[in-house]
């Protein structure tokens, strides 16, 4: 079972929560998906790491047999490509790797190299399988990389948890494309609520089974919670705002391994999943 | 005009708190929201008209006409992105879809053509005195590096005399920071006291440093966690990076967010120690040039 964490928006505790999920309910498989800003490896310190590059295709030019044509400087819809006088020239940041300007040179003067965007990183972690995408600092798109991360092999009978970017855009799309289901975390704030409803909208969009959790709960107003109950939104924990958690979520400690009320928090999480996303019968019998 | 971006590598640390303080202290007279993914700035921003709303076409689509189609199978080889499906006929998802058009040009019988599509909505607000600008990216629109350039050259069209702009960036070091940073004179990064709140600073001050765009960098909820909080001063001190000061967790801060004020509206320890890391980013923005805000001190 794939299980996706977002949130719209970083700081909100995704990272807390799939973390401390994949922990509890070890052995499990954790993508983080995060590949601008990967911190679920400062929690489970793992060992024993395998590096594996990300590479995208990007266009290199022969010149003895460029003929200046421009055909591939007009058909590229992201700019990435200039003539300058008769000099070909790439913008290699934001070339999309589409391979249209290669297919399309009349004098076949342009292949395909290599340009490596970051790397995926592989450990270990008391029986958590900790996988971490890094997007090398100036290169725009992660999505290569997240695609990567979901096509290494994984133990298929592993719960697998998915750290999701921020936001709504592209890149948390392809985080959640192949879940069985999305928790989305959410904030007692107007900023909160705000963001609550992108995802949720998101999540709507995909036709995702989906619930929340309320983090950082205070005394006092709760605009996310009021939201899911009109909205009729499972709400699947309450997480209270407590000094503990903040202190060893910090200094990188994972709660789940250190406090048997959260231990048992998550497991319990993970059942309540199982069970609304009626996997127990359903899916494990497709396995 | 000088323009200064605040970061944090991660959203959540605070960086529209500091945005929205530091408008209402510099009465800046121009100010965007780049984080077009998850816009927040509006909402303790509020109260000015709106100038204009505009759709906003990313790249297009493609649409294959199936009563065209010979299905020779050209264009699902082809497509890089995975975006051509055969579901009885031959169909593209327009979420995989990247517009570049290489299905189009293989298509032997002219039956895919690109189509525009509407990836969002800009916004711009303002009266005679400010102006702000906006975006909302429609849910699952990618391009959101393209919309953020956008919202800034409206911005500038909209204001160009104006002193100060202040513009409160979206998270990550991806597309849509790249292209907040470019052009800015200073980058002012909200730092979190945490393990990760560490990770993602040096990822935010490696790209802005790719960008040759000078940093300052301040901790939100600074006595959360002393410890790491002397980190990053430190880390701050080792390259040589301005430090602006330590802004305390503050309840405070969450009630006037809900209330829709900024921290400077309220008599709060956030809101003091804003005024401080304002003054001093404004000394590191305003080096090698005057900036008449400077002498305009309360």
């Amino acid at each position: 079972m794939k299980i996706a964490v977002l949130s719209g928006k970083g700081g909100t505790g995704k990272t807390l929560v799939s973390v401390n999920l994949a922990a509890a309910i070890a052995p499990s498989v954790y993508l983080d998906c995060d590949v601008e800003e990967p911190n679920g490896h400062l929690f489970f310190r793992p060992k024993s790491i395998q590096r594996e590059a990300v590479t995208v295709k990007i266009p290199a030019v022969d010149e003895t047999k460029c003929n200046a044509c421009r055909t591939c400087v007009e058909f590229c819809k992201f700019h990435a490509l200039a003539m300058v006088g008769t000099r070909w020239m790439l913008f290699d940041d934001i070339c999309h790797s589409c391979g249209g300007c290669t297919l399309l040179c009349p004098q076949q003067a342009l292949h395909e190299v290599e340009k490596s965007i970051g790397e995926i990183q592989t450990g270990t972690s008391e029986g958590v399988t900790v996988r971490t995408g890094w997007l090398d600092p100036g290169q725009s798109s992660g999505v290569p990389i997240i695609r990567k991360l979901f096509a290494a092999e994984s133990p298929l009978d592993q719960p697998m948890i998915v750290d999701c970017p921020p936001g709504s855009a592209c890149i948390v799309m392809d985080s959640i494309r192949d879940a069985d289901y999305c928790i989305l975390v959410a904030e007692p704030t107007l900023f909160g609520l705000h963001n609550l409803k992108m995802v949720h909208e998101l999540v709507r969009l995909f036709q995702k089974p989906h619930g929340v959790i309320l983090n950082k709960c205070i005394e006092g107003d709760n605009p996310s919670k009021d939201y899911c109950l009109e909205q009729g939104i499972t709400i699947l924990e309450s997480i209270p705002f407590d000094k503990t958690i903040g202190r060893l979520n910090s200094n990188g400690r994972i709660l789940a391994r250190e406090l048997p009320q959260y231990h048992e928090m998550f497991t319990r999480l993970h059942q309540k999943i199982r069970e609304v996303a009626g996997y127990e019968t359903a899916a494990d019998s497709e396995r | 005009m000088k323009q200064l971006l605040i970061l944090s590598g991660k959203g959540g640390t605070g960086k529209t708190t500091v945005a929205s303080a530091f408008i209402k202290l510099s009465q800046a007279r121009a100010y965007a929201d780049c984080d077009v993914d998850a816009p927040n700035l509006h909402l303790v921003m509020q109260n000015l008209p709106v100038l204009d709303r505009t759709d906003y076409y990313g790249l297009p689509k493609a649409q294959i006409y199936t009563d065209q189609c010979i299905e020779c199978d050209l264009c699902r080889q082809h497509c890089r992105f995975e975006a051509i499906h055969v579901n009885g006929t031959y169909q593209v998802d327009p979420f995989a879809c990247e517009g570049c058009g290489v299905c189009a040009a293989v298509c032997p019988v002219r039956a895919i053509e690109l189509k525009p599509a509407t990836a969002g909505e800009l916004m711009l607000y303002g009266d005679d005195r400010s102006v702000f600008s906006t975006a909302q990216l429609k849910m699952g629109s990618g391009t959101s590096g393209l919309l953020v350039t956008e919202v800034k050259k409206r911005l500038m069209a909209a204001a160009p005399s104006a002193e100060l702009a202040i513009i409160d960036g979206s998270p990550g070091i991806g597309c849509p920071v790249i292209a907040s940073i470019s052009g800015v004179d200073l980058v002012l990064i909200v730092a979190e006291p945490s393990l990760s709140g560490i990770s993602d600073l040096d990822r935010i001050v490696l790209t802005a440093a790719k960008f040759q765009t000078p940093v300052a960098v301040c901790i939100n909820k600074a006595d959360t966690n002393e410890g790491n909080a002397a980190l990053i001063e430190s880390f701050c001190e080792e390259r040589g990076i301005p430090f602006t000061g330590r802004i305390p967790f503050d309840p405070m801060a969450v009630q006037a967010i809900n209330t829709g004020r900024t921290i400077v509206d309220l008599d709060c320890p956030a809101g003091d120690a804003v005024r401080e890391v304002f003054s001093k980013t404004l000394i590191q923005l305003g080096k090698g040039k005057s900036l008449t805000i400077l002498s305009k001190k309360e």
